[in-house]
Parts: C-alpha cells; sequence; structure tokens
C-alpha cells in the first residue's frame, strides 16, 4: 500500500526566520521522490513536516487527501529514517526492526519472524542476533530500512541515509534502495544534498535553494531543462556567460557577452513555456561541459570563441579542462580520457564551440555555490 | 603512568600523584583502619590502653546483636531495629529520590531550551548554599504542628486539625530526600543529556508510547547514572546524622545518632567504630548486590 503526499503552501518558521517558504508538490502513490537540495536549505524541516515531528506554520500536509494538521508522528502512516539513523545501541538487530511490533503487542515469536523476513528484504540473512554495533556502515543502513518498514508505512521518508557512507558504498546502496523501493512498492520521500544520488535513483526531483522549491521535475528535465540559474548550476555542472539579450527571433536569444555574442534557446519557465525575453534583458546563458567541444569536432556548433588553457584535470574516465575566455568568463569542458589533448597545454589559446541547441538562456538570479 | 606524566609534566603529575596519595592514606585508609582496630578492642580509660587487658575482642560486635550482658532479652532489638529502620528507610528514600529526580532530570537534559535549563540547574543548586542544619530546620518550620504547611491546609478547610508531620516522620523523609536531590539528578542528567534525541523521535516514530519509549530506551541508556545516583544517595542517606537529629519523631532513631551517641555521650570509642563499621560494611554489601542484580559494573557506576 502507498499513499500519495501533498504539500499545500507549506512554509516552517522558527521565529523569524522561514526554513521552508511556501512550498506546494504532490508526490504521487509509489513514487521516488528526492529533495534535492543545498545543505541547510530546509530539507530535513520539510521532512519532518511530512513525518508529523513539525507542524507546518503555514498549509497543510495531506496523505491520501487527508489533512494531517494535528496528527502525531505516530499515528500518521509514514515511516522516517534519520540522518543518523537512530538505531537502539542497547537492543539486537531483531529487536530493533521488531520494536514498532513490541510496541503494538505481537509476541515473541511473531515478531522474531517478522525481523526475519525484513532481514531477508534488505539481505542481512541470520543476523538478527547480532548487537548494532558489530554491524557495519551499510549494514546498520539496512537495518533502519528494515526498521522502519517493520511498521508497513504507505510512505517512507530517508532524510540523507547514505550520506556516512563511502563512496562506492554509497553507489551500491542506491541500487538496492530503489530495488527495495520496487520491490515493496510504497511512496519514498528521499533527501539528499547529492545530485548524483538523487538523480540516479528518483522518478521526480525537487530542487531546493534557501526554503523554496525552485524546480519540481524529472532527473532529465532538471538536467536537461533547468528553470532557474540556481538548477542549473547545483544539478551538475555547468557555464556561465553573463550578458544581456541583443536580439529574440523565432524562439532563438542572441546574447551579448563580453565581447563576443551568442545564440541559444529561452530556457523553459516553472510554468513549462518558454521565458519571453526582449532586447536589454540582464540573462545567464548556461552551457554544460559535455556540450563543449574544440571547434572543427562538430558540425552542429554554432557558437564560437576563444580560451587560454589553465589546467587539466584527469577525472578516471573523463578530463576536466579548465579555461578563461577572452571575456574573462571560466569556462570548463570535459572530454573522454582517451581522446587527444596534445595541443592543450596550460596557457595556450585553444577555439571552442557549442551548439546553440545546447545553450540554455534564463534571466539572472542566484548561482549554486560551488 | 609514562603517558599520565608525558601529559601533564613532571611538576603537576607529582603533585597530583602526591595529593592523591596522601589523601587516600592519610585522610581514608589510616583513619578507617585505625577504626577498624578499635573496633576490635576492649574500651578502656586512657592508663591502661596498651596493658594486658588491651586484647582483641567482639564484644561490640556481640553487643550489636545480642545486647548487654545484663539484658534479658536474646537479641539487641533495639539497635538492631534501629539498624534495619535505618536502610529499609534509606532505600525508600533512595527510591522517592529517583522517581522524583529522574522526571527533572529529563525535563531538563532533554526537553528544556537551555535558558530554561539553566535557571532551573540554577534553582536546584542554590537552596544548597545553605547549609545542611540550617536548611533541616527549615524544613521542621514547614512541617510543625502550627507551621506554614498546616496552616495553609487549615486555612483551605482540608484538615480541621493539625497533622503531627513530625511524629509521621514526614518531615525526616521530606528532609532526608531533599537533602542529597542533587547528587541524584548531576549522575542522571549527565546520563540522559548524551542520550541521542533523534532515538526518542525515532521510537516515537515507530508508535511507541512515552512510557515505552523511557522503559525500553531511556532507562536502559542511563541505568548506569541511575545506579551512581541510587548508590551515592543511599549511602549518604544511611549515614547522615543532621537531618535526623532535627526531624526525627522523639521516638524514632537513625543508626547514625547511636554510633554518635557511643563515641560522644557514652564515650565508648571503640563501640562507637565497631557501629560504624557495621553501618558500612552492610550498606557496600547492599549497594554491591543491588548493582549485580541490575546487571550494572562498578566501572559503569564511576564513568
Ligand atoms: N529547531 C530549529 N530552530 C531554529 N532553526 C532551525 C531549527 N531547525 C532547523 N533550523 C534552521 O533551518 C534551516 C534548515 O535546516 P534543515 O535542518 O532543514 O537543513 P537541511 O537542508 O536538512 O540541511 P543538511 O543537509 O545540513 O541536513 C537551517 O538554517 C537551520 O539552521
Ligand atoms: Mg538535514
Amino acid at each position: 500500500m502507498s499513499a500519495e503526499v501533498e504539500l499545500q503552501n507549506v512554509s516552517i518558521a522558527f521565529g523569524n526566520f522561514y526554513a521552508a517558504k511556501n512550498v506546494n508538490v504532490k508526490i504521487g502513490a509509489g513514487e521516488f521522490f528526492s529533495f534535492l537540495g543545498p545543505s541547510g536549505c530546509g530539507k530535513t524541516t520539510l521532512l519532518r513536516a511530512v513525518s508529523g515531528f513539525l507542524e507546518p506554520s503555514q498549509g497543510k500536509v495531506l496523505i491520501d487527501g487527508q489533512d494531517m494538521s494535528g496528527i502525531g508522528p505516530n499515528k500518521r502512516p509514514t515511516s522516517l529514517i534519520f540522518q543518523n539513523l537512530a538505531l537502539f545501541p542497547l537492543m539486537s538487530v531483531a529487536d530493533n526492526i521488531a520494536f514498532s511490533l513490541e510496541v503494538r503487542g505481537h509476541d515473541k515469536k511473531s515478531r522474531r519472524k517478522r525481523a526475519d523476513e525484513l532481514l531477508d528484504l534488505v539481505a542481512l540473512n541470520g543476523q538478527g542476533d547480532k548487537k548494532v554495533h558489530e554491524l557495519s556502515g551499510g549494514q546498520k543502513q539496512r537495518v533502519a530500512i528494515a526498521r522502519a518498514l517493520a511498521v508497513e508505512p504507505k510512505v517512507l521518508l530517508l532524510d540523507e541515509p547514505l550520506s556516512a557512507l563511502d563512496l562506492k558504498l554509497r553507489q551500491k546502496m542506491r541500487t538496492e534502495l530503489r530495488a527495495i523501493q520496487q520491490r515493496v512498492g510504497i511512496t519514498f520521500i528521499y533527501i539528499t544534498h547529492d545530485q548524483g544520488e538523487a538523480l540516479t535513483m528518483s522518478d521526480r526531483v525537487g530542487v531546493m535553494n534557501d526554503g523554496e522549491l525552485e524546480q519540481v521535475g524529472t532527473c532529465y528535465d532538471v538536467y536537461e531543462a533547468p528553470c532557474t540559474p540556481f538548477v542549473a548550476t547545483f544539478v551538475g555542472e555547468n557555464n556561465a556567460f553573463f550578458g544581456k539579450v541583443e536580439k529574440v527571433e523565432s524562439g532563438k536569444v542572441k546574447v551579448q557577452t563580453g565581447g563576443s555574442s551568442f545564440i541559444g534557446q529561452a530556457g523553459l519557465g516553472l510554468d513549462n513555456k518558454n521565458y519571453k525575453f526582449k532586447a536589454g534583458d540582464e540573462v545567464i546563458m548556461f552551457v554544460r561541459p559535455e556540450a563543449i567541444s574544440l571547434k572543427g569536432n562538430s558540425k552542429k556548433a554554432q557558437n564560437s570563441f576563444s580560451a587560454e588553457v589553465k589546467t587539466i584535470e584527469f577525472e578516471g574516465n573523463l578530463k576536466n579542462i579548465f579555461l578563461r575566455s577572452a571575456e574573462d568568463v571560466d569556462i570548463r569542458f570535459s572530454v573522454p580520457s582517451s581522446s587527444d589533448t596534445s595541443g592543450m597545454e596550460p596557457s595556450k589559446n585553444v577555439s571552442l564551440s557549442f551548439s546553440q541547441d545546447n545553450a540554455v538562456v534564463l534571466p539572472t538570479g542566484a548561482l549554486a555555490l560551488d | 603512568m609514562n603517558s599520565f606524566y608525558r601529559k601533564n609534566g613532571p611538576v603537576i603529575a607529582t603533585f597530583f600523584l602526591v595529593a592523591i596519595i596522601f589523601w587516600l592514606i592519610f585522610l581514608i585508609v589510616i583513619p578507617q583502619l585505625y577504626m577498624l582496630d578499635l573496633s576490635f578492642r576492649p574500651n578502656l580509660p586512657p592508663l591502661l590502653r596498651g596493658g594486658p587487658d588491651d586484647v582483641y575482642t567482639l564484644t561490640h560486635y556481640k553487643h550489636f546483636l545480642y545486647g548487654s550482658e545484663t539484658s534479658k532479652d536474646a537479641y539487641n532489638y533495639v539497635d538492631i531495629g534501629v539498624f534495619l529502620d535505618t536502610i529499609i528507610t534509606a532505600v525508600l528514600v533512595t527510591v522517592i529520590n529517583l522517581c522524583f529526580c529522574y522526571p527533572i532530570a529529563f525535563y531538563i537534559a532533554k526537553l528544556a531550551t537551555p535558558n530554561t535549563a539553566r535557571l532551573l540547574v540554577l534553582a536546584l543548586v542554590i537552596p544548597f548554599w545553605i547549609n545542611e542544619l540550617l536548611r533541616s530546620f527549615a524544613i521542621r518550620i514547614l512541617f510543625a504542628g502550627e507551621g506554614v504547611i498546616n496552616n495553609i491546609l487549615l486555612e483551605l478547610g482540608l484538615i480541621t486539625t493539625a497533622v503531627n508531620f513530625i511524629a509521621l516522620d514526614i518531615a525526616l523523609y521530606t528532609g532526608l530526600t531533599y537533602a542529597y536531590i542533587l547528587l541524584m539528578i548531576f549522575p542522571l542528567y549527565n546520563a540522559l543529556e548524551s542520550l541521542d534525541t533523534n532515538q526518542l523521535e525515532a521510537a516515537k516514530d515507530l508508535g511507541s508510547s512515552t512510557l515505552r519509549t523511557h522503559w525500553r530506551i531511556v532507562i536502559p541508556h542511563a541505568k548506569a547514572g541511575i545506579a551512581s545516583g541510587c548508590t551515592m544517595v543511599f549511602m549518604l542517606t544511611a549515614g547522615a546524622l543532621a537531618t535526623p537529629v532535627v526531624l526525627s519523631s522523639p521516638n524514632t532513631y537513625w543508626f547514625t545518632q547511636l554510633i554518635y551517641q557511643w563515641f560522644n555521650m557514652n564515650d565508648n570509642w571503640s563501640r562507637g567504630s565497631a557501629y560504624s563499621i557495621i553501618l558500612l560494611v552492610v550498606s557496600v554489601t547492599f549497594v554491591l548486590l543491588m548493582m549485580r542484580l541490575f546487571k550494572v559494573t562498578i566501572g559503569e557506576v564511576v564513568r
């Protein structure tokens, strides 16, 4: 059984400070939805409002259409996995998992049976008698999931549960979480500041900044068609060219930036319509590193410029090349490691280009800080 | 040892060592050994000490059990009665103290805002700047026949004649409970403080009632702190003197009052020593038994 979760104009204030500002989102039953945002943007706060540890200052939380105000965390069909897991260290693994059954007065035998089933589900068979501290980080993770699933929630809330794990394990757990979600078929609301995590696991992502939900969409949408400069720079890498609109012509926007003019597409606004620009508007043109290539390598490329190579960074499968354009814009682009970069020593000038289709023009706004 | 020296430097490390050893030997070990020795010797006038009559004897311990040779009773019912009374009352006071302090400590450690917590701690500590004797008298004034509490109850019409709180020993229990409240609250607070608040919320999220959360999560976590607080309160209550002297009813005796009498009024230091050794040994044994029962180790308690 899964449930639909809807936030209607949810604002949450601590004194005068708003940790969440007018958040509206509808999360479908059985969906894997992630809130993605930098540290301190209000993700945990929002999740606590869904789980019932916090009442919104304004607005409503609806679960399956039912208003949750005044209903405590123990009465909601949600189950929360805490940022630090909050396993009970003095209980065995099985007792941890079956705690919610103990609360409901199930006898020892049926508790143990259910705990073993859940241990199977999270691939921890036969570890029920261990103490929590005898488990590895990834195993604790799974116990926390099993414990949360034991209440048979309709919605599972996960607060950055993988942040304490190392990279390899994190990647493994992503796949596993996704698999578990598909097996149990309930709604997962996942919180993370790691865009890789959000993009690999989720059906849809909500990008948050400073208490506001800036964009909600599929992983593909938020990556390919960001609505705001923040989303454009927070999700994945992006090159930003600041400039002014020179003219607008049949959906294409010509932007004057520094000494050159580039042509790009007007981005999609929150209302899913292209931004309407007029000449003189202050804008930012975003170009993904993978969309930039050495001039002449791509036939489609119609914007070109020259830049000076600063450094080259080797990142396994990719080489990241950092440059500074003649207009003093920091540029970054990536090529597969195997490609020939012999002409690109630091302080050399190279000609680069990108296609009009890959340049997104958005109104000015705050960028995500690296 | 070496690391202790390296960490603190030779001067400070030596000072610590000397101070601790001095404290242990001169203030604890030697006086206690002296008392132990004394308790096995007859009570002799100074001139005869060290003479031929000064031999080891069990007479004082026998006196505690069987009474004086002239008494007709098989056992020393009076002293044993006072002793058992003291121990049982001390246990009771410890339990009341725990029940009273646990919610306060939990509130300060987990629920109160930092400012409220500071204020509460202050309110708990400041009364203890007043000395124990004065506090006991203050409680006596509260509970006296014409005292504040009786007056209020009479005024409100809840009672028609004054209640003799002193004779009922209610004043004594209150005084004893209050006397060592801080020694219960601080270890409890320390233990509860270190509990991850997320665990309380996790338990709640899983549907646990407040009571069950305390029983299954908070109390097991705070067990060592509880044991530590109870041990201290029990030991100090069983050994209290000022409060019972001021607050006990005329026909209630605290065991320490007997000890005091042997030392001071009857000038029988040997018997006084024997009685205090009995109190010490029984109290320590009782505490160790309790710790074993609740599966707490000494290491945890003193941590
Ligand atoms: N109880 C509180 N009282 C006052 N301010 C709070 C409280 N809880 C959170 N905040 C503030 O609300 C903002 C959002 O906090 P929140 O914990 O939701 O961030 P987050 O997005 O989960 O960050 P992180 O990724 O670091 O966990 C922060 O600025 C924080 O200081
Ligand atoms: Mg958080």
